[in-house]
């Protein structure tokens, strides 16, 4: 029997049964839209984390006051009082190293704002022109901090998105003088909307020069450091040296604590793959399920047809020709059901997209690959007992079915 | 030559404990364009015997020759070339694949044995045309009456022109009429060459062939070419 007749005359044997096969192509495409939806979920929350990890910038390192882990009994912790403060001079020596490509010196502390009677409490970040780069941060409207002397006092800031509605309502907000605690600033830029980061809403914060942050609350504390290296193989060498100039200026003493954003990134994307592939392989289950099913399809048609697999034999077809019409429609139930259920689970995973934008439901490609030689596999492995059991049959048998 | 040469065939079936010879030493040899009827009682034996000389069965004992070459010995697949060439069987309630229109019935035995498509459409479109069936084409098995249904059988039947023609009470299911037609498209056919073998216990219609075996109990009780002189049952 020659290729394309087997084909046809499984299509018309698959098609001469249409609730039959209807339902096993359901179960097929059930099982592959599962996959492909639940790979999309779990890939979806990996890229939302790693894309909200992204957005603290790249080739971040970021320097902590105080040591994160305890190294023993130091004898100069008894005496001297630790840990020592991080400072704008600290940061400024950062500068001179080789593999950092920009810092900026965060101070943080709380405050009022006001404008025309109407007031508001607001996160006051001090820090300068760079840390608007390293954050990618964007500039609505006017402009960022100047790129003045870190330690002049320059009364202007720069505010976040939800600080302008909330103080300016419609009114421009830019060239406008603000009381910021007990300080008169005018505001010199608005920040685009950019959400959550350093665990901070930055659309709620007012950034100002370090040195004026640090008047207004009388500290010379940094919250933190940021540095930027020059490169992603450089982070590590950045690291390294970066501790080790605070080291030497803190008097010998590592009381800070330099953590990479690449480090916990690579985390959380091993973390939430493991768990896309365990969510993948809870979803395969239901493509076993639907292989079965079509194993009991295609049984149920080797019974319901036994006469015409008689007929078929008295007509002179081989018993590997049965065997291939049998195998060839559960194949095509298979395709079928695998390409329904890929267009199902790529509208599922539309659909969440549209539902949360803010989620990047994709489904990966490994998955959706695996998904449809999974069914196929399934569909094809579970086709081959029905088959043979119809090839092996006994014509004279058969044909008493009539 | 003879066409088919049966020596020493027994069939047993098994049911149980006990054996039931079901053919018993037979021993027949039918010409080429010979028009045969094999008669008896139910169980008698006929339609094993019509399975075996289909090469849908195998006897336990004893020799088949079809055309000079012992087919006992063949490989299922052999039998299954065998049987696509040289056979055409056409059944009493018709055996048709429903979901298949006339015209797709009657070209599945060229279908099996893997004829190109426009080869195939030529052939049925000539068979359409001789069973008288042209306006039928595209019908299903249950758009059909019984004697049309029975005619396209006849014709997949014999679309892949074989030695042999069997029919296992191919009136059967036909009312008196119909069923002369069928028996008359029979006969055209076997004036045409083909070897008919008819199983029947329909005595009217036995007495039409120009041989008649009788079978009783697994044995040929009665060979007309034989024993010319015995009475016909």
């Amino acid at each position: 029997m020659r290729f394309a007749d087997i084909l046809r005359f499984a299509r018309d044997a698959a098609a001469g049964y249409p609730l039959r096969t209807f339902l096993s192509v359901l179960a097929m495409a059930i099982g592959v839209a599962a996959v492909v939806v639940l790979t999309a979920l779990g890939d979806g929350a990996r890229r939302y984390v790693v894309g909200q990890f992204s957005s603290l910038g790249s080739n971040l390192v970021i320097v902590l006051p105080g040591r994160s882990a305890t190294g023993g009994f130091n004898p100069a912790n008894a005496i001297t009082k630790t840990p020592r403060d991080l400072t704008n001079d600290d940061a400024a020596g950062l500068l001179r190293l080789v593999p950092v490509q920009r810092v900026a010196p965060l101070f943080v502390g709380n405050s009022e704002i006001s404008v025309g009677g109407r007031l508001r409490e607001a996160v006051v970040a001090g820090t300068t022109a760079s840390y608007f780069d390293i954050r990618n941060f964007e500039i609505a409207q006017g402009k960022v901090l100047p790129d003045e002397d870190w330690n002049r006092v320059i009364p202007v800031a720069v505010i976040g998105r939800k600080i302008q509605e909330e103080v300016f309502g419609n009114q421009p907000a830019v060239g406008q003088f603000v009381r910021l605690g007990d300080r008169r600033v005018r505001v010199i830029g608005v920040l685009k909307p950019t959400g959550q980061g350093l665990g901070m809403n930055t659309d709620e914060v007012v950034f100002v020069p370090v040195a004026l942050a640090q008047s207004m609350f009388n500290s010379s504390t940094l919250f933190r450091i940021l540095v930027e290296a020059r490169g992603r193989n450089q982070i590590e060498d950045a690291k390294r040296e970066v501790l080790t100039l605070l080291k030497a200026r803190h008097g010998g003493e590592e009381d800070v604590t330099v953590i990479t954003q690449d480090a916990v990134l690579a985390t959380f994307d091993k973390l939430l793959r493991a768990l896309t592939a365990a969510v993948a392989g809870i979803a395969a289950i239901s493509l076993a399920v639907a292989g079965i099913l079509v194993m009991n399809v295609m049984l149920v048609a080797v019974t319901q047809r036994t006469a015409e697999i008689g007929l078929l034999k008295a007509h002179g077809a081989r018993g590997r020709t049965i065997r291939q019409a049998f195998l060839a429609e559960a194949a095509m139930i298979s395709v079928v059901g695998a390409f329904a259920g890929y267009l199902l689970g790529q509208l599922g995973a539309f659909m969440l997209r549209k539902a949360f934008p803010v989620f990047p439901a994709y489904p990966p490609d490994w998955a959706v690959i695996a998904a449809l030689a999974t069914a196929l596999t399934t569909g094809l492995l579970f086709g081959i007992m029905p088959a043979r059991r119809a090839a092996r049959m006994d014509p004279v048998q058969a044909l008493m079915k009539y | 030559m003879a066409l088919i040469e049966l020596c020493g065939v027994e069939r047993v079936f098994h049911l149980g404990d006990s054996t039931v010879n079901a053919l018993a030493r037979i021993d027949v040899s039918i010409d080429s364009g010979e028009y045969v009827a094999i008669m008896g009682p139910s169980g008698s034996g006929k339609s094993t015997l019509l399975n075996l000389l289909g090469l849908l069965d195998r006897p336990d004992a004893g020799t088949y020759r079809l055309e000079g070459r012992d087919v006992t010995t063949l490989s299922p697949d052999e039998q299954a070339a065998v049987r696509s060439r040289r056979i055409g069987f056409v059944f009493q309630s018709f055996h048709l694949v429903p979901r298949l229109t006339a015209a797709e019935n009657i070209a599945l035995p060229m279908m099996l044995a893997g004829i190109a498509a426009s080869e195939r459409t030529r052939r049925v479109d000539q068979a359409l045309k001789d069973f008288g069936l042209n306006q039928r084409a595209d019908h299903r098995p249950d758009q059909l009456s019984g004697g049309q249904r029975q005619r396209v059988a006849i014709a997949r039947a014999t679309i892949m022109q074989p030695a042999v023609l069997l029919a296992d009470e191919p009136t059967g299911n036909l009312d008196r009429t119909t069923g002369d037609e069928v028996i008359h498209l029979l006969e055209t056919l076997n004036a045409g060459g083909v070897t008919l073998i008819i199983v029947t216990h329909d005595p009217k219609l036995g007495v039409r062939a120009r041989r008649q075996l009788v079978m009783e109990d697994g044995a040929l009780k009665h060979d007309s070419a034989r024993l010319p002189d015995a009475p016909v049952g």
